[in-house]
């Protein structure tokens, strides 16, 4: 299955039916014309300006060398604005279904009473947090930045690989692989008309105004709270504040009085309506979640539930990005908005159920096998990629905890065509992008991250397995 | 019963803190087991504010003390009218379904020892009697850990209370969640206070049982240190997913002092009249 990405079974996105598709042309000329020496300089070039900002990161939490490099790829992968309006319908319509199930599961739960979904899956989730039961957030938004994992497989075919309701990150790379393109190749932004990103600070300022509190009367002060400079996406929260023009804090520099929480600032405390936060649920508060969290504000989830105060993404919001519910959204698009779902899922075996494992430990050479809980291309199996011995110790990993994983059949995920040391080569890509959900608003800026396996061959993009990053580009209409 | 609470917790730090906040969770449950004539909760000294009813029925609030803190206290006078319900809990108003307590914590996580109490317990009743499989639960649990003070901590869990074979009644009520979970009846950890007189034997002013959800009757308590339901002689402030979650006092105190408690808790029949 995963064989050469040259074979005609893998969707080429710049070269597939005859000659270059129309989202491509405007690159064909650059790409082609473009001597090797110019080429390894501007590759340098970019490197330098990557590590010159200091974004060094790495993506959603992959963990591994802090200060390593992603690797940049500067040929950008780009849809067509008719491509892009399905994929902005399809993702507005899951980010507004996941939000609604979160709504849902912690008031009266009518999915479940419904049958949809089985309440185990819900209430008996790590994810779900009794403490925020019957509490709604301003706008009933739990889910503010919703980071959605897509993967394409032809013309007109885009499948959701996964949901990410908590805090998305890489969107720093979105506004940097611009900027940094637009800067080394300005003349490619004269000739074609490229749908802009960075609106996306403004555009998140906004989400987050939007739900402040109601006891919040004057204009609402947000802050981002990072665990510090220590987290491997630190880099991402300062640039978010700075771009934002709002103040990026630690636990340290707030504090709980009275109804409200309070910054320290230099002037005195200032009242913080908005926290959108990029620390986890177990460390906001040691007062309701882990009682030995450092990094937590004591008092925090008593002002939230008290309406003094909004986290960004809701505590408890996880529940709905959980891969054992995942296989569900498309019942909550149908349920809660009466609409059949733009996007498809991956078809997805839960081992929890006898019949599902039992074909999946059959066929464990064809299927991609994922841990319920985990993340970032750790504890994961790809069958095609590989050896009889790896799969023969992931198939007793599953007969011992099965509830524990799910398997996809292996996708022949789309190419994009990559600058390689022998040449620009095909390598396969992925897609997240970033819609944001506030009070009466939903927006979707024309783009996303666009990650790249730069292994010929290989179909994991995750950073910590080999692979990049590239611009993305919507072209207006 | 008409029942009269003077509770008074004291706090000592040395060397003094930075500054204290603490959780709140001692306001009686709004319910038919019991009516509030008149209640008071008190702290010297501090903020108090973002107050709140949560999603399982209780009232919480916050208080909040600035540095340097030496001494919190906090004082809880009320009194109360009880009525026996026959251990159901009625009337309280929530939010979260019961299937949302069948994950045990870290001290309500079952063993092997706990899940064959469990199993035993329940052995020849049918599954469809919960009730009955609740009754039994706690009989067991009753039977297999002694009232004994002083031989746990805090932080023991219904495991390690289980293995010792004594504990008071934290370790009852952990014990007995942990059994419920192993055969699927949610399960959660109350906290309140208990009227006795002396010839009652084992009992705690301050104290905590569980209550079990049964179908139809909804969630029915079980004390396992005095070997029954709650009666007129209980009041219930809050619930929770074990100790730490249902504490009707949960605080942080920013700084490196050493902590000292002092808990006093009188509970007394009322001298004042009943009103009809």
């Amino acid at each position: 299955m995963a064989g050469n990405s040259n074979t005609p079974n893998y969707f080429n996105e710049m070269f597939s039916g005859d000659g270059v598709r129309p989202p491509y042309r405007g690159l064909e000329s650059w790409s082609n014309d473009m001597p090797l020496e110019l080429r390894s300089l501007k590759q340098s070039e970019a490197e330098a300006l990557f590590r010159r900002i200091g974004i060094t990161f790495a993506v959603y939490g992959e963990g591994g060398d802090p200060d390593r490099l992603i690797p940049f790829d500067m040929f950008p992968r780009v849809f067509s604005g008719e491509e892009w309006r399905k994929l902005d319908r399809g993702v507005k319509q899951r980010a507004r279904a996941l939000n609604a199930f979160l709504c849902d599961v912690y008031n009266r739960g009518e999915i479940v009473r419904a049958g949809k979904i089985p309440g185990h899956l819900v209430y008996s989730n790590e994810a779900y947090e009794r403490a925020v039961a019957g509490f709604r957030p301003p706008g009933n938004v739990y889910s503010h930045i919703v980071g959605i994992d897509l993967v394409r497989t032809g013309p007109d075919e885009f499948f959701v690989l996964e949901d990410n309701c908590r805090t998305p990150s890489g969107v720093s790379y979105m506004l940097e692989n611009r900027e940094i393109m637009m800067r080394m190749f300005p003349q490619l932004f004269r000739e074609n008309r490229i749908a802009p990103v960075e609106n996306y600070p403004r555009l998140l300022r906004r989400t987050l105004g939007s739900v402040a509190p109601l006891k919040c009367e004057d204009e609402p002060r947000v802050v981002i709270l990072t665990p510090g400079h220590y987290n491997s996406a630190y880099y991402e929260h300062s640039f978010l504040a700075d771009m934002m023009g709002v103040e990026l804090v630690e636990a340290a520099d707030l504090f709980v009085e009275g109804d409200f929480v309070w910054m320290r600032t230099t002037e005195g405390p200032r009242r913080v309506d908005v926290i959108y936060r990029r620390i986890d649920d177990a460390f906001l508060d040691p007062l309701c979640f882990r009682p030995d969290s450092m990094l937590g504000i004591p008092g925090l989830m008593n002002v939230y539930r008290s309406g003094g105060v909004t986290i960004a993404s809701a505590p408890g919001a996880g529940v709905a990005d959980d891969k054992a519910i995942y296989t569900f959204v498309p019942e909550m698009i149908r349920f809660y908005l009466g609409e059949e779902p733009i996007l498809n899922n991956v078809p997805t075996w839960q081992c929890a159920r006898e019949d599902d494992c039992g074909y999946v430990l059959a066929n464990l050479k064809d299927l991609v096998v994922k841990e319920v809980h985990g993340s970032g291309g750790y504890g994961m199996l790809v069958g095609p990629c590989s050896t009889k011995e790896q799969i023969a110790a992931f198939a007793d990993k599953i007969r011992e905890n099965p509830g524990n994983y799910i398997a996809q059949p292996t996708l022949a995920l789309s190419t994009c065509p990559t600058f390689t040391k022998e040449g620009i080569a095909p390598r396969h890509v992925d897609l997240r992008p970033y819609c944001l959900v506030g009070d009466g608003m939903i927006e979707l800026v024309p783009g996303g991250l666009t990650r790249v396996a730069l292994t010929e061959g290989s179909l994991v993009v995750n950073s910590s397995q080999g692979g990049g990053v590239k611009d993305t580009w919507v072209m207006a209409e | 019963m008409r029942l009269r609470v003077d509770h008074e917790s004291t706090y000592r730090f040395d060397p003094p803190m930075r500054g204290v906040v603490q959780s709140l969770r001692l306001t009686p449950t709004l319910c038919e087991n019991q009516q509030v004539a008149d209640w008071a909760i008190s702290v010297e000294g501090a903020t108090m504010g973002a107050g709140f009813r949560d999603g399982a029925g209780d009232w919480i609030e916050t208080a909040m003390l600035l540095g340097p803190v030496d001494t919190v206290t906090i004082r809880v006078e009320g009194e109360i009218e009880t009525f026996d319900r026959g251990g159901i809990l009625k009337g309280n108003r929530e939010k979260i379904p019961p299937e949302a307590y069948l994950r045990p914590t870290r001290v309500t996580k079952p063993d092997r020892a706990l899940r064959e109490l469990a199993e035993t317990a329940v052995e020849g009743i049918d599954p469809a009697a919960i009730l009955d499989r609740a009754h039994a639960l706690s009989h067991a649990v009753e039977q297999a850990i002694a009232y004994t003070p002083g031989q746990t901590a805090e932080s023991t869990s219904a495991a390690e209370a289980l293995a010792l074979g004594k504990g008071v009644c934290q370790d009852h009520a952990h014990a007995l969640i942990a059994a419920a979970l192993c055969v699927g009846i949610p399960a959660r950890y109350v906290t309140g206070y208990l009227f006795s007189t002396e010839e009652d034997g084992a009992q705690e002013a301050s104290h905590a049982w569980a209550e079990l959800a049964i179908p139809i009757l909804g969630w029915v308590g079980f004390d396992p240190s005095n070997g029954t339901c709650p009666d007129e002689r209980y009041i219930r402030l809050g619930s929770g997913g074990d100790a730490t979650e249902a504490a009707p006092i949960r605080g942080i105190a920013n700084g490196a002092g050493e902590e000292n408690l002092d808990v006093k808790v009188v509970v007394k029949e009322s001298q004042s009249q009943h009103q009809q």
